[in-house]
């Protein structure tokens, strides 16, 4: 294992860290319309968040990446393999966090809703002014922990040709003949990014002013 | 014969089998400040709540300042207002709330500048000045860049105040603004609502505080399971010989303000 190896693995692994964040934020966008939908008591709309949660909830990831790979080609649009990852990763994420972010929105007082309606908020000022800053608070810890679930699924991106972190490791351990030392070192890598996000998660949850009075 | 700020004609509510308010006649004068009291569950705060469409009668009709409230009757129908002619009727109430319902996420020139800024479309710096115009009359200045759960409940309540004058009402809507603070909080709350009354604010409270709607109220609104028994000036209420429910009530809710009554 030399010093050259592992600024490789180091290297790869700004991709994951890319591919992650951006799925994350992505992810996190696309859950507060889900909710939005769900919460618009519009039945079309309610009814597409609820079919898309539950099937990017319940296929595999693997398969949604490769269902995305084969079947996007197939109906004439032609993306990237970096594309291919964020959407395959936002998507799956996205179904993750609609749900973790409904449980924060019931959390929201109703008194709070209704001294917003009082103030003369519409239902959608109230929804992004009101409801939304308070269900992201009240999620917090789960959404740091859907960023490590999802730094860790994003080695599943590689059977769309990214190369991040695990498929390095795997070129590497391949023509060198050195897989222990390799896969040791990806998994070291794992490792710190995921401490880093923990620590930083628990930092700005400290720091987030306060939460609705029990 | 002036308007009154809110005409209540044949309200009634019913919660699934539960008759809460039944048929309820009410008209709440201009610039005096009228005390709902009444033992619990009589159905004052849902009496409150129908004044702001909070809760929607099941029948009868509300007005402010002789307009329609959420519903109105035309042809002989109910008909809902959109939800634009309710925010414009509701423009002219402030209401307090028992929980303070402050915004958590935001600081108390937060709460009060909020509305300013998204719904009267003030600038940044404008909304700012005139909410800290109404902390500094609550006497809370200097803490208007605390959060909501860095305040006392007197000082939440107050800042809850705050902001809805901040939307310039011209009725306050009260439901019970200090039952949930400590005794010794309670005072600074009343103090800022004795206030308001003296500019002349029309003023509706649902308060246990009997003292408070002897000696602030103009009137008082008995109720009791879900009927207004009567109402009137406090001396003629307070005066003996009290409505046999009303002594008996005054006998369970004894406060340090209804002992001097005694």
């Amino acid at each position: 294992m030399t010093w050259q190896l592992f600024e490789l693995l180091l290297q790869a692994s700004l991709m994951t860290i890319f591919v992650s964040a951006a799925s994350i934020s992505l992810g996190l966008a696309f859950a507060i319309g889900l909710s939005a939908m769900r919460m618009s008591g519009l039945a079309p709309l309610v009814w597409f968040a609820r079919i898309f949660i539950s099937f990017f909830r319940g296929v595999p990831l693997l398969v949604q990446l490769l269902l995305i790979f084969n079947l996007l080609p197939a109906i004439g649009l032609s993306l990237s393999s970096l594309a291919t990852a964020l959407i395959g990763l936002s998507l799956c994420t996205a179904a993750y966090q609609a749900e973790n972010l409904r449980g924060g929105f019931e959390g929201v007082p109703r008194g709070l809703i209704e001294s917003a309606e009082m103030a003369g908020l519409s239902p959608v000022q109230s929804f992004v002014w009101i409801r939304t800053p308070i269900a992201l608070r009240l999620t917090f810890p789960a959404l740091v922990n859907e960023a490590i679930l999802i730094l860790k699924a994003s080695s599943l991106v590689s059977v769309v040709g990214m190369i991040e972190l695990t498929k390095m490791a795997q070129n590497l351990a391949a023509s060198t003949y050195m897989p222990l030392p390799i896969f040791a070192s990806a998994g070291l890598i794992y490792l710190a990014i995921n401490w880093i996000v923990a620590i930083a998660g628990r930092r700005a949850e400290a720091a987030l002013p306060g939460l609705p009075a029990k | 014969m002036t308007q009154p700020a809110i005409s209540v004609r044949n309200v009634s509510k019913r919660f699934g089998e539960t008759l809460v308010l039944r048929d309820i006649n009410l008209e709440v004068p201009r610039g005096q400040v009228s005390c709902l009291i009444g033992p619990s569950g009589s159905g004052k705060s849902t009496l409150l709540r129908c004044m702001a469409f909070l809760e929607e009668a099941t029948a009868g009709t509300i007005e402010i300042e002789g307009e329609a409230l959420g519903v109105f009757e035309k042809d002989g129908k109910r008909r809902r207002q959109t939800p634009a002619e309710l925010r414009r009727t509701r423009s002219k109430i402030g209401m307090v709330f028992q929980q303070f319902n402050l915004w958590p996420h935001m600081t108390a020139l937060g709460n009060v500048s909020m509305a300013l800024r998204r719904v009267r479309g003030l600038s940044r710096k404008a909304a700012e000045d005139r909410a800290m115009a109404q902390l500094v009359k609550v006497g809370l200045e200097e803490r208007a860049g605390h959060y909501p759960s860095q305040l006392s409940g007197g000082q939440q309540q107050r800042v809850a105040i705050a902001r809805a004058l901040a939307l310039d009402p011209t009725i306050m809507l009260f439901d019970e603004p200090t039952s949930a603070l400590d005794p010794e909080l309670t005072g600074e709350v009343l103090n800022v609502m004795r206030t308001l009354a003296d500019e002349g604010m029309t003023m509706v409270v649902v308060t246990h505080e009997i003292g408070f709607a002897a000696s602030v109220g103009n009137r008082v609104c008995f109720l009791d399971h879900g009927q207004l028994l009567f109402h009137d000036t406090p001396e003629t209420v307070f005066a003996a010989p009290r409505h046999p429910r009303l002594e008996q009530f005054l006998d369970t809710y004894l406060d340090r303000g209804a002992q001097m009554l005694r």
